[in-house]
């Protein structure tokens, strides 16, 4: 496992987020990611985890606190939205693959359009990622076609053709059939050990035991605990971890 | 043959209920189609519509201008056809195609005994005749020329080729109406089925890009633009179309800048267009809201700015889950255009009253009725074919992504 430097990546601090509703998600959240860092992120459902993470992109916006992100100050600034979003890859629970293209057009879309690239420099960085995460015989097809973990796979690719340097997961593997899981935790696994910075909502205890450098527990809007694997797996320090583990282990 | 008769056995007389039924309804079919035979072939006397024939194609369009007409025919016979041979060369790259599958074949058989048929039954001359024939070997020799040599053509060739149908648009129409040095043949003298193509595929045109817009705007977060849009389409939506025209007729000439809809048919047109708009603009929100959030995140992950998100991810999705129902309108638009011959335009049913006023055809009524019944059932249904290939194409297998 690549050990992390000291450069900040993420830093957010006491970030608070109400949501058009008047419901409060974020009640004063804090973390700081180091570069080539992987961060897992757990908490009951409804904790604020997945509003945590879609503020680092942008995707959701935020009352109170700071935000930065590879030296980008978030705010409502619409250049630094993009500037962040071009950083900042995303992977989601439900794929969100664009089913009107083929699984090469998915990759490609974004460098070409946003980072105006030359068409067929992407494809053959494409072809390349779809190499690496075992699917390139697939290239042609369309994101209906495809399983569940092949898909997930296909939008790691994507995400990862614009060259982020931050990659987040929203439970990457909830949606998949367990025999498929493995297959995306693999990829992600390797992905760890590159450089690349990653944030990672997820249940998969095995993966944050062994990929994660650090471990964060959400509840009721705040980060609770932070520690690394062992630590937090073996001895938590607050009582809600506690009784958060009992309830998955 | 064995296979046919187990299918009919299986899907018209597999209980008893089913026999009585099939059988009672395959007479009533039976006596309905052989009345209608039975009136066309002994009571209904078609030189009504053979001696008009020039005159339900066009108009009063000038006899010594009609080349420009059979020039554009061609034009757009040639390019039907290659642009036919264009998409069957190049299937979808997760498909295997076929040059001439059954379908095609099937076509073609059918255009050629329509081109042999109809001019016979029309009377035509043997000149008239023969450029039917003459467009009919254009179209194949097109369709074999792109299927036989078009897939050596690269993306961008295709991008280029697919222009050649807006190009053609603009071409037609100073062919129609002239100007770069052609004769200027005024608006009050087209007619016809001319006519009736020209109002509908213009405001079909027009009212795309207009409604795609009143969708957005009836979804935006700008609280003028939203509520600019839903006023908008209620209102068009509230008022029938023939007030609107009337209107039109009285108004248009001010709303609109000087010159542009100077001349009846074409404030027709355009209130043709933004009537049409207001119900593609339903359509095409029904559509947005079929595609899901994370499309639209997806693509903002992706840094894709708004206006892109749209265009290259969400707008695809929805206009092909909307095109059913975008087609739907354009049939419906197509049948309004009868309407115009309310203010006193000569499109296809103007042109029809028009010939049942000469006492020469009293009493013929019947046999121009259904010769206009028949035209626009032709029409109508080369819409819904076309819409339903691009539909089979654009669909791609969507099983949506989410489980
Ligand atoms: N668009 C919204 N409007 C109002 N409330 C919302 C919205 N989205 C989420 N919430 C609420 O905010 C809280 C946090 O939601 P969030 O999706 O961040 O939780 P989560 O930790 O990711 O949960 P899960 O494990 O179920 O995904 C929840 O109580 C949820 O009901
Ligand atoms: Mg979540």
């Amino acid at each position: 496992m690549s050990q992390p430097s000291s450069e900040l990546m993420i830093e957010a601090r006491a970030v608070e987020k109400w949501y058009p509703n008047g419901f409060q998600a974020l009640r004063g959240a804090s973390l700081t990611v180091r570069r080539g860092e992987v961060v897992v992120i757990m908490g009951p459902s409804g904790s604020g985890k997945s509003t945590f993470i879609r503020t680092f992109n942008a995707l959701e916006d935020f009352q109170k606190g700071s935000i930065t992100v590879d030296g980008i100050v978030l705010s409502n600034d619409l250049r630094n939205i993009d500037a962040v979003r071009r950083e900042v890859g995303m992977v989601f629970q439900q794929f969100n693959l664009f089913p009107h293209l083929s699984v090469l057009d998915n990759l490609t879309l974004a460098p070409v359009l946003v980072r105006r690239r030359p068409k067929a420099e992407v494809e053959k960085q494409a072809w390349a990622l779809l190499e690496r995460v075992g699917i390139a015989e697939q290239a042609g097809k369309y994101p209906g076609q495809l399983s569940g973990g092949q898909q997930q796979r296909v939008a790691i690719a994507r995400a990862l053709c614009m060259e982020p340097r931050i990659l987040l997961f929203d439970e990457p593997t909830s949606a998949l059939d367990p025999e498929m899981v493995r297959e995306v935790l693999e990829v992600m696994q390797n992905l760890a050990a590159d450089d690349i910075t990653m944030v990672v909502v997820t249940h998969e205890v095995k993966f944050a035991r062994h990929v994660a450098h650090r471990v964060v527990l959400m509840a009721d809007g705040e980060v609770v605990e932070e520690a690394e694997p062992e630590v937090f797996f073996t001895n938590p320090s607050h009582q809600r971890t506690r009784r958060f583990l009992d309830q998955i282990l | 043959m064995k296979p046919l008769l187990r299918r009919l056995r299986a899907e018209l007389f597999a209980t008893r209920t089913d026999t009585v039924l099939s059988l009672a309804l395959i007479s009533l079919i039976t006596l309905a189609a052989f009345g209608v035979l039975r009136w066309a072939f002994t009571q209904a006397q078609w030189a009504v519509i053979r001696v008009n024939s020039t005159l339900f194609a066009v108009g009063r369009y000038p006899v010594e201008q009609q080349w420009r007409l059979w020039l554009l025919t061609a034009l757009l016979v040639a390019a039907s056809g290659a642009t036919w041979g264009l998409l069957r060369a190049h299937p979808r790259p997760d498909r295997s195609g076929v040059l001439w599958p059954r379908n095609d074949r099937l076509a073609l058989v059918l255009l050629v005994l329509i081109a042999l048929a109809v001019p016979a039954a029309l009377g035509l001359s043997l000149a008239i005749a023969s450029r039917w024939w003459g467009l009919t070997v254009l179209l194949i020799l097109c369709r074999w020329l792109a299927g036989r040599f078009g897939a050596g053509l690269p993306a961008s060739g295709q991008r280029l080729a697919a222009l050649v149908w807006p190009a053609l648009y603009l071409v037609g129409m100073v062919l129609i109406s002239g100007g770069l040095g052609l004769v200027t043949v005024s608006p009050s003298e087209w007619g016809g089925l001319m006519l009736t193509l020209l109002a509908s595929s213009f405001a079909i045109l027009l009212c795309f890009p207009i409604g795609v817009l009143l969708a957005l705007g009836r979804r935006s977060d700008l609280p003028l633009l939203r509520w600019g849009s839903v006023l908008y389409i209620e209102f068009i939506r509230g008022a029938p179309l023939i007030t609107l025209l009337f209107l039109g007729q009285n108004i248009l000439g001010f709303l609109l800048p000087g010159g542009l809809a100077p001349e009846r048919v074409w404030r027709a047109a355009w209130v043709l267009t933004f009537f049409a708009a207001a119900y593609l603009a339903e359509a095409v929100r029904s559509g947005l809201a079929a595609v899901p959030r994370g499309q639209l995140e997806a693509a903002r992950s992706l840094g894709l700015s708004y206006p892109k998100a749209l265009q290259h991810v969400v707008l695809p999705q929805a206009l092909r889950v909307a095109l059913p129902a975008m087609v739907g309108q354009f049939i419906s638009l197509l049948q309004d255009t009868t309407l115009l011959s309310l203010i006193g335009l000569l499109e296809l049913l103007g042109t029809a009253r028009t010939v049942m006023a000469n006492p020469a055809f009293l009493g013929r009524n019947g046999e121009v009725y259904l010769t206009l019944a028949v035209l626009f059932w032709g029409c109508c249904a080369a819409l819904g074919l076309g819409s339903r290939a691009l539909e089979r194409r654009l669909d791609p297998h969507a099983v949506p992504s989410a489980t």
